[in-house]
């Protein structure tokens, strides 16, 4: 695969207070370490197991994933947005790595 | 009924019993469901048939039709739609300078938004030396001549990507390419390849497509096989699967030697089979299971 | 994925083929759950689970789920080679117990949820989602 680019959508506006819904989506194969490759050896697992959402330093959800979760991760859920601030998003992968974006957000 | 060879009575039985295990419970292929992206672009699922290209089909119907409400709903939503993903990858790659000409696909085309409008819509498309192509053939023609850079695998990342990004600057435009003229033989060529019967199990791809539209093949429904919708994004792959993928999958299914990708016959049938879906709309890059 | 030979066991034998590996994976499933509330007895119902009755692929099943009053979820699936599906923890800025994900399902089978309470009680609810085998190359 290509580089690991984080997609995230926030609706455009809301009021102080307001629960909004939040999507995530990241490209990753999610390598289960079910399968077998042509020469029948097992193909190891390397799947992204923790995503958290933060919004200001407060935890939104913390995720642990497990290797049916789909590939390229799919991710939706609510959270509350009592000020303006900063979402900080985080996954986590197998081998080590984490992948982080912001996207800063506004009420009214 | 006519003396089945072995392979094929096996086959029917298969999809028989499958049909009957689940297919009362799935619902039938919707062909009033109108497909609008992000609740804007209005894209055509359905477009009249014509007496030239398909006579044996009462109308045409793009493949969007034939899925479950969930996975319909899934191309209905860009951020929902996993095949943005090799979209934005193509979108960068359309950026990034790459060969020894340093340069990259913007420096000559420019903004691909106005350059690339209506390109997918078109493809494949005879070029100047009268040779039919398919959009792989004009990428990698683009990159190896004019760029010094390598050329890319027809079903490889990269291309795909490219692919995808290139479609999505065709979406919702109609299916429109040139069937007479230089391109009369291809298309012939195409329509011959359409009718004939391949494999262990003696199947063309009017077998299916044409002549059971709509029906069961073990738990699925049968569509029309149009390719308005590629790339598209394979549910089963999780990735993006290219137009001459695809057909060497069906062909791989009727128990033949497949052609392969990007081979003469595949742009043949491309734009022949491209043809049978004359005015319906590009999905740029469609989701399918 | 399923082979044509599979196609064939299933299309020969569905009854017999069905019955065995939900008792072999009932065993891990159970584990699973038990490892998860401790054994602590689970209330029927208050939560809610949306995945659709048939999927047309396994490998990307689309399920949503909701508790009120939940401060985790986990979602298990019972015919897989693995139960555990995901824990949804809901922190101080979660503006709903929900949870939108796509998930793997190897085969028909039964996806479960466990809420757990702010009191540290557990809600349970299950559904059946059917994995169909796809037409061509599926």
């Amino acid at each position: 695969m290509t580089d690991v680019r984080p997609r995230i959508r926030l609706p455009r506006s809301a009021s102080a207070g307001d629960s909004i819904t939040v999507k995530t989506l990241i490209n990753h194969d999610m390598e289960t370490g079910q399968r077998r490759n042509s020469a029948g050896e097992t193909i190891p697992r390397e799947i992204i197991h923790r995503f958290t959402c933060e919004f200001n330093g407060v935890m939104v959800i913390d995720v642990a994933m497990e290797p049916a979760i789909s590939a390229n991760p799919y991710m939706e859920f609510e959270a509350v947005v009592p000020e303006s601030g900063e979402f900080v998003f985080t996954w986590y992968d197998d081998n080590g790595e984490v992948y982080t974006a912001t996207e800063a957000f506004e009420v009214s | 009924m006519q003396h089945l060879k072995p392979a094929r009575s096996l086959a029917l039985a298969s999809a028989c019993v499958a049909a009957l295990w689940s297919g009362a419970a799935l619902a039938d292929p919707d062909l009033t469901a109108d497909l609008v992206i992000d609740g804007e672009l209005h894209i055509v699922t359905r477009a009249p048939s014509d007496d030239i290209i398909t006579p044996n089909l009462p109308e045409r119907y793009s493949g969007w039709l034939f899925r479950s409400e969930d996975t319909r709903a899934m191309e209905m939503d860009d951020f929902e739609n996993p095949a943005m993903i090799a979209v934005e990858a193509g979108a960068d790659l359309w950026t990034t300078v790459d060969g020894t000409a340093g340069q990259s696909c913007q420096d000559c085309h420019g903004d691909a938004e106005e350059s690339m409008r209506g390109v997918r819509a078109m493809m494949p498309h005879v070029n100047e030396d009268g040779v039919l192509w398919s959009m792989e053939n004009y990428v990698n023609n683009c990159r190896t001549e004019r760029m010094g850079a390598e050329a890319w695998r027809w079903s490889g990342d990269e291309m795909t990507s490219m692919t995808s990004f290139l479609s999505l600057q065709s979406r919702g435009m109609p299916v429109a390419v040139q069937i007479d003229g230089p391109a009369a033989p291809y298309w012939e060529q195409g329509r011959e390849m359409y009718y004939t019967r391949y494999g262990q199990l003696e199947l063309s791809c009017a077998n299916c497509h044409e002549d059971s539209t709509g029906q069961m093949i073990r738990a699925d429904h049968l569509s029309q096989g149009q390719i308005s919708g590629f790339p598209t994004y394979r549910l089963k792959n999780a990735g993006i699967v290219s137009i001459h993928n695809r057909f060497r999958g069906c062909i791989r299914d009727t128990r033949a030697e497949t052609f392969a990708e990007g081979s003469d016959e595949f742009r043949a049938l491309e734009l022949y089979v491209a043809s049978r879906g004359m005015g319906l709309g590009i999905e740029g890059v469609s989701v399918r299971p | 994925m399923l082979t044509r030979r599979d196609t064939f066991a299933i299309g020969l034998g569905a009854s017999a083929v069905a019955l065995l590996p939900a008792t072999a994976f009932a065993d891990a499933v159970e584990d699973w759950i038990t490892a998860y509330t401790g054994g602590a007895a689970m209330e029927e119902g208050g939560v809610t689970i949306t995945a659709p009755e048939i999927a047309e692929n396994g490998n990307t099943v689309p399920v949503s789920v909701s508790a009120e009053g939940a401060t985790e979820i986990v979602l298990v699936a019972t015919g897989n080679p693995t139960p555990g599906l995901g824990k949804f923890t809901f922190g101080p800025g979660s503006g709903a117990p929900m949870i939108a994900t796509r998930i793997r399902l190897g085969r028909t089978q039964d996806v479960v949820a466990i809420a757990k309470m702010a009191d540290g009680t557990f809600k349970t609810t299950r559904v059946e989602v059917k994995v169909t085998i796809g037409g061509c190359g599926g």
